[in-house]
This record gives structure tokens, C-alpha cells and sequence, in this order.
């Protein structure tokens, strides 16, 4: 018998399927704006697709007339810079600290209660207080990053080291590996592919605290230019730059997965190919 | 079990999902109507309005004209401006300069209904290294880009014979602006009343520059879609009735004016004696005459020349903008700078004189 759950369509479907909401997506912004402005051709809220284009061409293309800069490379260059230094140090933070709660008692006893309640504040909630410490300069939106994903990849990490079978520890330590070694060789090959995999679900959160950091005080960045031009409703450049960001992150998230298949094939033998 | 006939198609889809789009960024057609709204922000120069809400004064003469006229707050300015833009707001309290490249540049006919007051002290440059505005060069300055904190330094810098290039502009919240300029690296900031008065408190810094040196050009408005007035021209008589009525309260020196300035200084989250330094600040017209007169003024001309000359510069009139002839600016004497056949901004004093002559 014939039932929806057996029904498995074929590639050109599956990438016409996949295709079919953004082409509706589209559509519908396309008629929406054409009938905005038949109404009242000055109008910004829902700038014709060429529109954008035009936009988008001239910010990545002319230099701007006060910096001399290419604004669209210029604010991309001053982002990914804050979002990868970030994301780095978040993720040495996250991983020594994983690590070490993860395999050593004492130092969980001393530290995993600290961890957690830190990990509860909320970021934003203390930016004035960052800001009066770090200064409006890099270092605070670089800080506010990290403060917002390092908690969740200590934790994260802890717990995936912490789950590692007993049994493996036992067998190391019997064949006369130190702690040293342990950690180097057991739990580092296990925690590796988990801090990608926690760092890829960390891009989200990064690119929220990055834009809000950027929206506050900046000189330039992709939030920065969201928030300036939010000034006199330039839609004709917020929503390409959004959707420019969220390309970036889409790449950077490909990018990690990829890279974890090729340099941790091992722990991913299980994962169902599509 | 079956679902209809799939008769539900999508072009149906489509244009529900289309009409309830634009009824969520609301439609510009205007048509008799009985309900306005207007949003206010906090600033001295638009306290009155809340406060003639609270003191029945707008229920007064919405009911003398039969309407009902809805006053409400929105927590950040350039948001309420753009929630008139989209045409959530019938009207909005707004400078001349915000009225031109937000509204007017978004093709958003839009009328100043009222003038009531001009900027004179209540905006400000202030430092904990230079004294003057030539020191200014080579400073890291944090201000709100592209508001009149902007226009104004960039005015200060014109008086030193600097330029912008001479300065980096570090884009900074209003909202964080006290906080930012207590961290050391800030040394300048550009702001505007009440967070001007916080800044200047800071021990060792100085105004250096401030808006009683540009009298009359930072201008704070209520503006109305022209549309909407065109059809209810009852809602714009309303609007000059209340206003003129709160501004006989808010200047008088007596019991009475004490106890409403002390309310709006309250409402504002200051007292009595915050709010009359802020109105110091702060050129009132506190009569209709005086705000016609300013409405006919030579120099509005000039001023607004400045100010579209300053938002082209930025890019403000829009990146299709050719020249600063794009958006045609109207006077009440029929003087129109800019283009004539696109005219988005109007100073209209025809609601203020029917004020002054009393015939409200």
C-alpha cells in the first residue's frame, strides 16, 4: 500500500523541492513591492529587487565618498576579523576548560558550579558594564562573543568529555598513560569533532552578539551599516546586507562540517548518507 | 478523507499572503476617518504632548471637532519616525532634519504642522581634550550618525575650517551614549538633552560647541501625512487647538504652569528644576504669531538649504539621489526649494495663523 511516509522523491525533484519555498519567497516579495510602489513611487519599505542590486553594486564597487573604502568588503572584512578572533578564543577557552572539567574531578568540584552560573547570565544584559571595563573599542564586542559562546562550549565540551567511557580511561591508565597522555590521547581526538559540531551551532549566537555589539558603537562592520542606515529606512541596503550575512554564516557552517568529515572521518562512520 | 479540491490555489495564496502584507506595513491612502494617531518621544520640546493627553486637553478638542485623537509613546525616536513612515502614524514629533530624509525622502508627503520650538543649547559637543572646535582634528568623536548630533559638529567643524575627514565618527546609541563617555578612551562625545546635562556633569569636560551657535536650525516639529490633513483638515485644526492651549499652561509663570512643568519634567524622568534648564535650552514659540513668523521667515529657506545640502552630502536624500533638488521642500509663501513637481516636505503655517487669529 501506497502511504505519504513511503514516498521518496527522486534528486531533480528533491532540488526542485528545495527550491520551490524561496522561488515563493521571491514571488510574493516581488508583487508586494511592484504594488507598493505603483502606490507611492518614493517608497522605501520594500525596494524593487533592481533596486538592491543597484545598491549592493555601488556598495561593493565605489569607493565611499568620506573613507575612500569599498563599504561592502571594508564592513566584511571589520566583522569576520571581530567574529573569527571571537570564535577563536572562545573555542582555545572552551576547549582547555572543557577538557580539564571533563577529566579532572577536582577541577569540576572547583569550577563546573562557577561555569554554569556564568553561563546563565545574559550576555547583553551586562554591555554597559563591559563597556565601562573594555572601552567601546574592538576589544568589548570582541569580549562580548566571547562571553557569549564560551560558557555553552566549556559546558558542552565537559559534558562530552565527562561521557567518554570509564572503561577506556581504565584501559589508558593500565598501559601506562599519564594524565598528560590521556588527555592528549584519548579525550582530544573525542572532544575535537564535538567542539566543531558545538561551534557550528555557536554561529547563530556569534553573529547575534557580533550585529548587537556593532549596532551600539562602531566605525564600521555589517551591523554597523544595518543600524546606520536604519537612520533614514534604507531598505534598498539592510536586506541585502542581511541576506549577505546570512550567506556567510551558511558558508562558514558548510565550511565546518566539511572540515570535520575530513579531518575526523572516524566520528562520523555512523552518520546516514543522503 | 479528503481536504477540499485543491481549488485553493496559488495565485489565492499569494494575494492573501500579499494583502496581508501590505495591511501589516499599512496602506498610504488617505480617506475621511474619524481615528488619528500620533507618536510622541521624549524631549522637552514634546512633552507637552503627553501632557495634554493626561490633562484631557486632546480629548477636549477632539470631541469639539468629533474626532478621537490617540497619543502615544514609542521608547526610541528614529523607530517612531519610521513607524509614521510605513503608516502606522497619522502624525509624529520629528526635527526639520529627520522630517526631510526619512518621511519626505521616503515619498511619504508629509506636512509640519507645528513649529514649537528650535534647538538653542539643548544640543551639544562635549570634551575632555578639546576646548575649541579647531582641537577637534585627529579626534575620535562618538555621536547618533546621521542625526542633527552629526549636522551640528559638522557645522561646528565648518566654523574651524576642518571637514569630516579631519575626525573619525564613531557611531554610538543614544541609549549608550552616558555610559560610553565614561569609559576613558571616549573623549568626545555629540548629544542632545537630557543626556547632554549627564555628559557636561562628568568632571572635567566642557561644552565647547552647542546649537545656540546655529540658532534656529536644529527645529522640532509635529508633522502630519499631507494625505490625511488634505482629508480632515478637522484633525489638523484639533492638533494647533491643543498645542496652543498646552503652551498657555506650560508658560505660565504661576501655580499652575509650575505643576504642569513639573509633570512633563516627571514624565521625562527629571523634576521641576531639570526640566526648566532643559527648557532654557530651548527656544519656544510659545505663541502662534511668533511661530508663524518663524514659519515665514527669509532664513527657514536658508536653513533648510543647509540641511538638505548636509543630508545629500550623507547620502540621506537615497542612493538614487542625483543632487539635493531631489525632494522639494515648500514654504508657507509658496517658495518651493528643490524640485517643484516633488514636493514631500511642507511648511504649512495656514493651521498656526487660524490659531493666532483665534478662529480654532
Amino acid at each position: 500500500m501506497r502511504r505519504a511516509i513511503n514516498i521518496v522523491p527522486g534528486s531533480g525533484t528533491r532540488i526542485l523541492l528545495a527550491l520551490l519555498p524561496f522561488l515563493l519567497i521571491a514571488y510574493l516579495y516581488v508583487v508586494v513591492s511592484a504594488e507598493r510602489r505603483t502606490a507611492n513611487p518614493g517608497d522605501k519599505l520594500l525596494p524593487p529587487i533592481a533596486e538592491m542590486a543597484t545598491s549592493m553594486d555601488r556598495l561593493a564597487t565605489e569607493p565611499d565618498r568620506r573613507s575612500g573604502d569599498l563599504t561592502l568588503w571594508s564592513d566584511t572584512a571589520a566583522s569576520l576579523q571581530r567574529l573569527f578572533i571571537g570564535l577563536g578564543v572562545a573555542a582555545a577557552v572552551g576547549l582547555v576548560l572543557g577538557l580539564t572539567l571533563g577529566l579532572l574531578p577536582v577541577a569540576s568540584a572547583g569550577l563546573s558550579p562557577l561555569v554554569a552560573v556564568i553561563s546563565m547570565i545574559p550576555p547583553m544584559a551586562i554591555l554597559p558594564v563591559l563597556f565601562i571595563v573594555f572601552g567601546l573599542g574592538e576589544l568589548s564586542k570582541i569580549v562580548l562573543i566571547v562571553i557569549g559562546i564560551a560558557p555553552f562550549l566549556v559546558r558542552d565540551l565537559a559534558m562530552t568529555v565527562g561521557a567518554i567511557p570509564r572503561e577506556q580511561i581504565v584501559k589508558a591508565q593500565t598501559l601506562g598513560a599519564s594524565t598528560w597522555q590521556l588527555t592528549l590521547r584519548v579525550a582530544l581526538p573525542q572532544a575535537m569533532p564535538r567542539l566543531i559540531e558545538a561551534l557550528r551551532l555557536s554561529l547563530g549566537p556569534a553573529f547575534l552578539f557580533l550585529i548587537s555589539a556593532e549596532a551600539i558603537a562602531a566605525e564600521s562592520g555589517l551591523g554597523y551599516r544595518i543600524f546606520l542606515v536604519r537612520r533614514y529606512l534604507a531598505m534598498d541596503v539592510i536586506l541585502p546586507y542581511v541576506a549577505w550575512i546570512t550567506l556567510i554564516a551558511y558558508l562558514l557552517d558548510s565550511l565546518l562540517a566539511w572540515l570535520a568529515r575530513r579531518v575526523f572521518p572516524w566520528a562520523y562512520v555512523q552518520e546516514a548518507r543522503l | 478523507m479528503r481536504f477540499g479540491n485543491g481549488r485553493f490555489g496559488f495565485r489565492t495564496l499569494s494575494a492573501a499572503l500579499g494583502l496581508s502584507l501590505s495591511l501589516l506595513a499599512g496602506g498610504a491612502h488617505a480617506e475621511p476617518k474619524k481615528e488619528f494617531n500620533i507618536a510622541w518621544t521624549i524631549y522637552v520640546g514634546w512633552m507637552p504632548w503627553p501632557y495634554a493627553a493626561d490633562a484631557g486637553i486632546v480629548k477636549k478638542w477632539a470631541d469639539k471637532y468629533g474626532i478621537t485623537i490617540n497619543v502615544k509613546q514609542i521608547n526610541d525616536y528614529v523607530e517612531s519616525i519610521n513607524q509614521y513612515t510605513a503608516g502606522g502614524f497619522d502624525g509624529v514629533t520629528a526635527t526639520n532634519m529627520d522630517g526631510l530624509t526619512i518621511p519626505a525622502a521616503g515619498g511619504v508627503d508629509t506636512t509640519i504642522l507645528i513649529i514649537g520650538d528650535f534647538s538653542n543649547g539643548n544640543d551639544g559637543i562635549v570634551s575632555r581634550t578639546a576646548n575649541t572646535p579647531a582641537e577637534l582634528k585627529g579626534e575620535s568623536i562618538n555621536l547618533v550618525e546621521l542625526s542633527v548630533s552629526h549636522y551640528l559638529l559638522a557645522r561646528a567643524l565648518e566654523t574651524a575650517g576642518l571637514s569630516e575627514k579631519d575626525v573619525t565618527i564613531v557611531n554610538t546609541s543614544d541609549a549608550d551614549m552616558v555610559a560610553a563617555f565614561k569609559s576613558p578612551e571616549t573623549s568626545t562625545v555629540v548629544t542632545w538633552n537630557p543626556l547632554l546635562a549627564e555628559v557636561k556633569a562628568e568632571p572635567g569636560s566642557a561644552a565647547l560647541f552647542d546649537s545656540t551657535q546655529i540658532p534656529g536650525e536644529i527645529i522640532d516639529t509635529l508633522m502630519v501625512n499631507t494625505e490625511v490633513l488634505k482629508d480632515n483638515p478637522d484633525f489638523g485644526k484639533a492638533l494647533a487647538g491643543i498645542w496652543y492651549e498646552t503652551m498657555s499652561v506650560l508658560t505660565d509663570p504661576g501655580e499652575k504652569g509650575n505643576a504642569a512643568r513639573a509633570a512633563m519634567g516627571a514624565m521625562s524622568g527629571t523634576d521641576l528644576a531639570g526640566f526648566e534648564a532643559q527648557l532654557a535650552a530651548t527656544k519656544l514659540f510659545a505663541t502662534p504669531q511668533e511661530a508663524v513668523a518663524f514659519a515665514e521667515s527669509e532664513d527657514l529657506v536658508k536653513t533648510m538649504d543647509l540641511v538638505r545640502t548636509f543630508s545629500f552630502d550623507h547620502g540621506l536624500l537615497g542612493d538614487g539621489a542625483p543632487d539635493k533638488d531631489i525632494v522639494g521642500i515648500a514654504f508657507p509663501g509658496g517658495q518651493v526649494l528643490g524640485s517643484a513637481d516633488n514636493v514631500k516636505l511642507r511648511f504649512d503655517a495656514s493651521y498656526m495663523k487660524l490659531a493666532a487669529e483665534g478662529s480654532l
